[in-house]
């Protein structure tokens, strides 16, 4: 099979004929509407997450989300039981970590790694999902079920509303942790919190892109977003929106071609980030 | 268990990368890198693949990505040394540039699946030949020399980076090195644990020592101390319970070996509230 001239072979040019044939199957009408989901949710969390310079956690609680994941279809369970799971079981480890930066991130490692051979063993346990690793791994937007959209939406409604209520604090907290302690804002309290609802976010957009893509959606958009604007409405709205055209253009190339959605959301968002740097 | 052939190939392997990784991973921690460490062992998933879709030998792709990407993250180290975000960005794109790999070479190869990508991501230890486990050995140990012979300025130029330029230490040039041998060790340790799981060797010794020794030089040695013993005892595990992958058995161990040094179960005291 020839690679380069079938890259695109669905493909017809005419936007209005691409987009109809699109939304000609209902798996990826639920694909969409569960990347548009995952999108806007990481795309907000994911901005608190740059900005409080937590992306080497946020990069540890989605890898977390691989062993709740096979651990769930070891046990039989459905798969956003462990993914959910596992990643508020990973926010609290991280968050029972003292504080010296260095040993943090030692122990950050270590958790990780830890996870990452728990996933193993379950895989292996498990036997006959060798294929299903990558899946697990790398993402699938084939086969999300109308139950699945729904569980995420739910949770991306109910992480918002938490993000919204406690915005304003964390912002505080998240720009100078002495004066918001000094003011009165509970800072250690809020830190709790956000992980619990970075590992939400973690476990909604690892579903779509598998656990290793989730830093595509969950970092790039808010690094160019905070790297155009220092405001931060703008720079959450700019942040959701990177997001959802990243993740937009990059299930309709990986729909016309044979290559995964994976790729090109991380490229995409990559060059967002890129073309943001050389903007400023 | 010294009977079998790929056991004792498993361990002359392990043995000289759990010593690299112990060694390098307590500089790595000393540095506050374990970021780029981590970023280091998942360029090594990518390179590898890259390797296998292209018909390249994996060696090759592995060590190509690992060093490049080291010194280039070096190179921008300076300006944007705690640049975590960069870091997460790019090699969130490599890691999809990785996916991208494995759905040509699955396209490619006849076979069609992930083995490939399962045996990079978590490693073949117990599949290594004599000849896979020399060179391992010997990468490592080369490692481990120019680690050893760089280790005094390099711990100085950690600890106090103004006060070693101030004293003519090449500060820029020995981190540049630094990561370069780091790349080495994690294109390397990729095989034995897998590009998945070498952050766990790199940083669980490490953190265990830095807890139990007061001086950098003792804790560089207790750091390789245990990565071994980690290593050791990980393969026995797994040589004696089949259904138990040696690398999730050698990190598991590591693990252990990080929390009981830690003074108290602080993660547990944590949870309790």
């Amino acid at each position: 099979m020839s690679i380069d001239a079938s890259i695109f072979q669905g493909l017809s040019w005419n936007p209005v004929t691409d987009v109809h044939r699109l939304l000609e199957f209902h798996f990826m009408v639920n694909a969409l509407e569960a990347g548009t989901t995952v999108a806007v949710l990481a795309g907000a969390i994911g901005w608190f997450m740059v900005l409080r310079r937590q992306t080497f956690a946020g990069h540890t609680l989605a890898v977390i989300a691989f062993p709740g994941a096979a651990g769930a279809a070891l046990a039989g369970l459905p798969l956003a039981f462990g993914y959910f799971g596992a990643c508020v079981a990973g926010a609290l480890a991280l968050a029972g970590i003292p504080g010296d930066p260095s040993r943090e991130s030692a122990a950050t490692g270590t958790v990780q790694a830890l996870g990452l051979g728990l996933g193993f063993l379950f895989v292996s346990l498990y036997g006959g999902l060798l294929n299903g690793v990558s899946a697990l791994l790398f993402g699938t937007f084939l086969g999300i079920t109308d139950h699945q959209v729904l569980t995420l939406v739910v949770v991306a409604v109910a992480a918002l509303g938490a993000l919204a209520a406690g915005g304003r604090p964390l912002l505080f907290a998240s720009v100078d942790a002495d004066v918001a302690q000094a003011a009165g804002v509970p800072v250690r309290a809020l830190s709790l919190g956000f992980l619990l609802l970075l590992g939400l976010a973690v476990a909604a957009t690892s579903q779509i892109t598998g656990a290793l893509l989730v830093f595509a959606l969950l970092v790039a958009p808010a690094a160019a977003a905070q790297r155009l604007t220092a405001r931060p409405l703008r720079g959450l709205l700019l942040s959701v929106g990177l997001g959802l055209v990243v993740t937009w253009l990059g299930l309709a190339l990986a729909y016309f071609s044979v290559y995964p959605a994976g790729f090109y959301i991380t490229t995409l968002a990559f060059v967002a980030y890129v073309a943001a740097r050389f903007a400023r | 268990m010294f009977a079998q052939e790929f056991m004792r190939n498993a361990l002359l392997a392990g043995t000289f990368i759990g010593a690299a990784c112990g060694l390098v991973g307590y500089l790595v921690v000393l540095r506050a890198q374990v970021f780029a460490g981590d970023a280091l062992s998942h360029v090594a998933f990518t390179g590898a693949l890259a390797a296998a879709a292209f018909g390249v030998d994996a060696r090759i792709g592995l060590f190509a990505a690992t060093i490049l990407v080291a010194i280039g993250m070096g190179g921008l180290g300076e300006r944007a040394r705690a640049d975590d975000v960069a870091i997460g960005v790019v090699f969130a794109w490599i890691l999809g540039l990785g996916a991208l790999f494995l759905a040509i070479f699955t396209t490619r190869s006849s076979a069609g699946n992930g083995t490939a990508a399962v045996r990079v991501l978590f490693g073949t230890i117990f599949g290594l030949s004599l000849s896979d486990a020399a060179i391992a050995a010997a990468v490592s140990a080369a490692a481990i020399a120019v680690t050893v012979a760089i280790a005094r300025p390099l711990v100085f130029s950690s600890l106090d980076p103004d006060v070693a330029a101030a004293q003519g230490v090449p500060v820029r040039l020995l981190g540049l090195g630094f990561l370069a041998v780091l790349g080495a060790v994690a294109g390397e340790a990729t095989q034995a644990v897998g590009a998945l799981l070498l952050l766990g060797l790199l940083a669980a010794p490490a953190a265990a020592a830095q807890r139990l020794a007061r001086s950098p030089y003792v804790g560089l040695a207790l750091s390789t101390a245990l990565a071994v013993a980690a290593v050791w005892i990980g393969l026995a595990l797994a040589y004696v319970e089949p259904s138990l992958p040696p690398s999730t058995a050698i990190i598991a161990v590591a693990a252990a070996m990080q929390v009981a040094a830690a003074p108290r179960l602080r993660v547990l005291r944590a949870m309790r509230g």
